[in-house]
């Protein structure tokens, strides 16, 4: 037993391997956090190349540039690649990289299978991605994938898209079981869980949102795959089936990935208003509290993306109620962020700009869920782009902004280099002006009524869709500069100090910049 | 209502883009003509006016915090991180405001959910990509299609007022009356809108999604589908023309007696000249979308029709591809969407068109005998 | 103090990496098999990247578990890593019934609103239009387009085979825990002979079911593409089987390593997990044979 204890502690001395098998093989939690940041950038890159096909196509009334088939392959992509392959990845990096060190633990609980939980991801991707050169070309029925367009209607290349979501479902879960064992299983010693960081509380939440609906998607697309290719019925009427059916059961995943989305950020925004305004977070029990209520909540909810697919009177009013509900936690948590900075003693930092734009932006898109929580004026919004200017403002000053901000936040940790606060602070406007005119038009053009997702529009659209376009194509180019400031980061930079934020608290913030290869082989005591 | 609406405009726009405030930008939502619409728009603006409320308050006092609690500005942090009764408050405030805007809310609800005693019943169905129309109670119907030339779409041409929002055959309902719609589809979801109306519903196939309007001014309303359904989703717009009541019953009359006369065609002797010139009418608005007016197609998903071995090989074998559809493509079964001329038309013509010249005919009567076989 | 004891973290492994490789092979040759069969095209490069990938997970799940027992058997593992697995194998067990949850929730739409509604009651009841001389029953054995969905000429009732195979499931978890309780109190015999009873039991269930699917479809006309009712049979008992199938996979390498002399009497995670998850396809048959077959 002492032999094996012995060699047990020489393992945590030695570095990284070198070399390729280093990532190909780790077991490191920084290593796969790292994995997945660099991934899930290269999606963001990705998707984001399409949505500029989106927005050029969209310059200008009449089809310049693709056509429909390819536009409606172009949206479809983009809404995958940006859920599953740019936010979700994003924040299992960044669970990976911070969670073992905000609960004091040595890694995470089963780290091999943290590994597969990555490398499952790029070969789900290329999957995916491969899609578009295939005969009859990629999925075009909109990332939501509503049968029977894509079913009896769908491109042949679809049975290929349901096993690459089989794949992202593995590894969601997986990663999902493994964060949820960290967790529960690691903290430190004293660190009990009304102690534990809120980041690590929107997490565990998370993992249990991601295991309780990941299956339900995995469910609905083998139906999907069964009504392909094996002759049943699932969302066909003339067997007994019903297409409103599948929108039942993708929604049921499909809102509480929603807060999948965005809980993360959650809890990385309740650790950098802190720190920049030098105050404790205010009302911690009560965030705490309304994380959970959002996350129960989200069950209930789901037939309000079905408002208009004729469900019944009493359906529609307990979805809408329900619906409404979400916004007295969601309240709570913006009133807490804010009286964290009232009366502190605030800086403009990079991750502090990213943080306060998030709670302002994300805010107004929370007002605009409000509203489309409304049935009746629902009616009026629903698949218009005013839906689209909605979930843009949650998912991009909300999930996007969200990681950037941590990633500001974190990096010299990660780097043991200061990034470059002005170029920092360059991407941080430029991403805000170009965001802002590119979304907020679209809550105009979705009042004077342009549906979504279709490759033209009637003249009256002209004026806004022109500046919601040149708004994405600055918001496009300036992800690049952040890729600029990250490497430059990593090469180099202003020694970053074990702390380099003056009001930041919690158990990583003890370890030195950059953090060691291994940390907390022993576990710190917590008081 | 409208003066609300246009207040509200005027403000948004005039905060955002003073300079522009002139200029036709429209920025909200439009009141609409049924009583319906005009509730929805209420919502609307007052659940609005709630979020502009709370967002000056909520960012009120963080804008007041950035201003006056910079660290630069020597401001000293203060250390209280609870406070049980504003928690509370913070809590229960919205949840009764909530609670307020609900009880509209269902109202409105409710209302928009009672289709019963209907005026006139009309079955909407959707189709890639165009609506067809049917009038319950008058047994007649005919499908709307788009009606913006396909230059203008690809920029050969000047784009028209109603740029893709115009269609050959509007729907006509009546002023004042309870319109009944019976919403489904045939081939994938499509969604019926009318936004002056506030009528929005999924056509679902093989299921009946009932809504209703009662238009209370006359006019031409126009909208769009809704829901995703394929290549030509943004092409298949929605015309409605709102007419008083008589013009209404004899629009109506009008559209028996042509649907009468359209049996007897069936009846008809055709000539070579006169299916064909029918025939290349029905080819524009039918075929052309996806086999290209030259009859060109685009290879693969739709392939040419110019010399195609189905358009000049035997008549049992073209009527039945038109018919019957093709299972597991795009095509799609004619057989029900077009009256027996309009098929023996568009047959003859693509036997005869370009450089297919096969100088055969198919006449109504074959369709008839034919159809009369399938069942 | 149990937390204090060094938690092991594994070197490098190549099993992962395998274990993606495997399952990409597996299934993009799957994909494409029906790819390819759906349109005429070969299919031979699909089936050869199909199996190529399946092998290739097997040598993984026999690696990457060897590694496991080697490690747990030269002690590496504290009681703490012992309650990582614990919480792994739960949380996966509960994402197994979120799974079957989807399913389940597709059988009570379809009976309590899409038939019903099909058939011409409830809200949506005037769909009964489009589809002339629709009954709607359950079971639906004429379906709303018979044309394209021929219904089943009769479904199965719950009181022969099906109760057969309730008993055989419930008394395996019975045999399961007795083999458990053997387990704990040192008994090696006891363990062999009860968990080899649960693995029999599994086995016949599974032939039974074998033969129920075979009446189905050689003499009922019950088939995945009779309407809506053989598709959530189907997709149910089919995908109970699969499980039933993996559970009984577990048991047998349980068995394997009870005689090859692993696990000791408060040391035998692997043997309590298979056990665990024997136990959750017994509880979701319960829920079959009441839904499916009975109601």
């Amino acid at each position: 037993m002492s032999a094996v204890a012995d060699t047990h502690t020489q393992e945590h001395h030695h570095g990284p391997a070198r070399g390729f098998t280093r990532w190909l093989l780790t077991t490191n939690h920084k290593d796969i956090g790292t994995m997945y940041l660099v991934f899930s950038f290269t999606m963001f890159l990705l998707g984001g190349s399409m949505a500029m096909v989106i927005r050029a196509e969209l310059f200008q009334p009449g089809l310049q540039i693709v056509q429909p088939e390819f536009f409606n392959q172009m949206t479809t992509m983009h809404g995958l690649i940006m859920v599953f392959g740019a936010v979700m990845p994003a924040f299992v990096g960044l669970a990976n990289w911070m969670i073992p060190m905000m609960i004091g633990a040595p890694d995470m609980a089963l780290p091999r299978m943290n590994n597969w939980s990555f490398w499952l991801l790029p070969c789900a991707f290329l999957i995916l991605v491969s899609t578009l050169f295939m005969k009859g070309g990629a999925p075009n029925f909109g990332w939501t994938f509503y049968a029977p367009l894509s079913t009896t209607y769908g491109p042949p290349s679809t049975t290929f898209f349901i096993f690459a979501i089989h794949m992202m479902g593995i590894s969601s879960i997986m990663g999902a079981i493994n964060v949820i064992a960290t967790i529960l299983n690691l903290r430190a010693p004293g660190m009990t869980l009304m102690k534990m960081p809120l980041f690590v509380w929107t997490w565990l939440i998370t993992a249990f949102l991601l295991i309780a609906v990941m299956p339900v998607l995995a469910g609905v697309v083998t139906m999907m795959l069964m009504d392909i290719n094996f002759g049943t019925s699932f969302f066909d009427a003339s067997g007994g089936g019903d297409p409103v059916l599948f929108q039942h059961v993708f929604w049921f995943f499909g809102h509480p990935e929603v807060y999948i989305m965005i809980l993360p950020a959650f809890g990385a925004v309740s650790h950098i208003i802190p720190a920049f305004s030098r105050k404790p977070l205010f009302g911690y029990a009560s965030m705490v509290y309304a994380v959970g209520a959002i996350a129960l909540l989200s069950f209930v909810v789901w037939a309000h993306h079905m408002f208009t697919v004729g469900i019944p009177i009493a359906g529609q009013l307990f979805f809408m109620y329900a619906t409404m509900l979400i916004a007295v936690p969601t309240g709570v948590k913006v009133f807490n962020w804010v009286a964290t900075m009232f009366r502190g003693s605030l800086s403009f930092e990079t991750p502090m700009l990213f943080a306060v734009a998030f709670v302002i932006l994300f805010t107004i898109g929370g007002f605009s869920g409000l509203m489309l929580a409304i049935a009746p004026s629902d009616f009026q919004y629903h698949d218009t782009y005013f839906v689209v200017a909605h979930f843009h403002y949650v998912l991009v000053p909300g999930a996007i902004f969200g990681i950037f901000a941590s990633a500001y936040f974190w990096l010299p940790k990660w780097t043991g280099h200061m990034y470059d606060e002005t170029l920092g602070k360059t991407h941080f406007w430029l991403s805000f002006i170009g965001m802002n005119l590119a979304f907020f038009p679209m809550h105009f053009l979705g009042l004077a009524g342009m549906p979504r997702r279709i490759p033209d529009y009637a003249l009256q659209f002209a004026d806004f869709n022109m500046v919601s376009s040149i708004g994405a194509f600055t918001f496009g180019a300036t992800q690049l500069l952040f890729l600029f400031i990250v490497i430059k980061c990593i090469r180099g930079g202003k020694e970053a100090p074990a702390k380099p934020w003056e009001g930041a608290e919690g158990l990583e913030w003890t370890l030195p910049s950059p953090a060691p290869y291994h940390t907390f082989a022993t576990p710190p005591e917590v008081k | 209502m409208r003066v609300h609406a246009k207040r509200a405009g005027a403000l948004l726009g005039g905060l955002m883009f003073p300079a522009w405030s002139q200029a036709d930008w429209t920025l909200n939502m439009r009141p609409g003509v049924t009583g319906i619409s005009n509730d929805i728009f209420s919502l609307h603006m007052t659940i609005l006016w709630i979020c502009v409320a709370i967002g000056i308050v909520v960012f009120g006092v963080m804008f007041w915090s950035i201003f006056a609690h910079r660290k630069s500005q020597g401001h000293k942090a203060s250390n209280f991180h609870e406070n049980t009764v504003v928690e509370i408050l913070w809590t229960i405030i919205p949840f009764v405001i909530l609670v307020i805007m609900a009880i509209p809310a269902t109202a409105t609800l409710i209302n928009m959910y009672d289709t019963t005693e209907p005026d006139v019943n009309i079955r909407i169905t959707g189709y890639q990509w165009k609506w067809q129309y049917q009038y319950v109670d008058d047994n007649f119907g005919y499908f709307s299609n788009l009606a913006t030339p396909p230059d203008q779409i690809s920029n050969r041409e000047d784009k028209g007022e109603h740029y893709l929002l115009e269609v050959d055959n509007p729907l006509i309902v009546p002023v004042g009356k309870k319109i009944r719609f019976l919403v489904t589809s045939n081939d994938v979801i499509h969604s019926w809108w009318v936004p002056e109306f506030g009528v929005k519903k999924d056509a679902i196939p093989g299921y009946i999604n009932e809504t209703w309007a009662k238009v209370d001014e006359p006019g031409i309303y126009r909208g769009q589908c809704t829901e995703l359904c394929g290549k030509n989703h943004g092409f298949m717009p929605i015309v409605v023309k709102a007419v008083p009541q008589p013009e209404y019953a004899a629009w109506v009359s009008d559209q028996k007696a042509a649907a009468e006369k359209e049996r007897e065609l069936t009846q008809k002797d055709w000539t070579m000249e006169e299916l064909m010139a029918r025939g290349e009418k029905v080819y524009q608005t039918t075929c052309a979308a996806c086999h290209q007016p030259d009859g060109s197609g685009s290879p693969p998903a739709f392939p040419a029709l110019n010399g195609s071995p189905i358009a000049t090989g035997d008549q049992a074998g073209h009527i039945n591809v038109v018919f019957n559809g093709r299972a597991g493509t795009a095509m799609q079964a004619f057989g029900k969407q077009l009256s027996e001329v309009d098929l023996a038309a568009v047959i003859t013509y693509e036997r005869n068109a370009w450089g297919n010249k096969k100088g055969d005919m198919v006449t109504p009567k074959q369709i008839l005998d034919y159809k009369k076989k399938q069942q | 103090m149990a937390t204090n004891q060094t938690y092991y973290v594994p070197e490098q492994s190549k099993w992962p990496i395998i274990a993606t490789v495997g399952l990409g092979l597996t299934l993009f040759g799957l994909a494409s098999i029906l790819v390819n069969g759906s349109q005429g095209e070969s299919t031979t490069i699909p089936w050869t990247l199909f199996f190529l990938g399946a092998l290739i997970m097997a040598y993984m799940l026999f690696g990457w578990f060897g590694n496991v027992i080697r490690e747990s058997r030269a002690g590496l593992y504290s009681p703490q890593m012992d309650r990582s697995f614990r919480w792994g194998m739960s949380w996966f067990i509960f994402s197994e019934v979120m799974f079957f949850a989807a399913f389940f929730g597709a059988l009570f739409y379809v009976r309590t609103f899409a038939v019903p509604w099909l058939g011409g009651e409830g809200d949506r009841g005037s769909s009964a239009m489009l589809w002339d001389g629709f009954q709607a029953t359950w079971p639906l054995t004429q379906n709303p387009d018979p044309s394209a969905y021929p219904g089943p000429k009769e479904v199965i009732g719950p009181w022969g085979l099906p109760l057969i195979n309730t008993i055989l499931l419930v008394s395996s978890s019975f045999t399961v825990t007795v083999a458990h309780h053997g387990l704990k109190a040192g008994n090696r015999q006891k363990v062999k002979l009860w968990l080899a009873a649960t693995i029999v039991l599994g086995l016949s269930f599974l032939t039974l079911q074998a033969f129920e699917y075979h009446h189905a479809y050689a003499e009922l006309d019950l088939t995945l593409s009779s309407g809506i009712y053989g598709s959530t049979f189907f997709m149910l008992t089919g995908f109970h089987g699969a499980h039933v199938t993996l559970g009984c996979l577990m048991l047998i390498i349980m068995l394997v390593r009870i005689f090859k002399g692993h696990f000791s009497a408060d040391n035998h995670f692997g043997f309590e997990a298979a056990s665990w998850y024997w136990h959750f396809v017994d509880v979701v048959w319960l829920g079959l044979f009441v839904f499916v077959y009975i109601l």
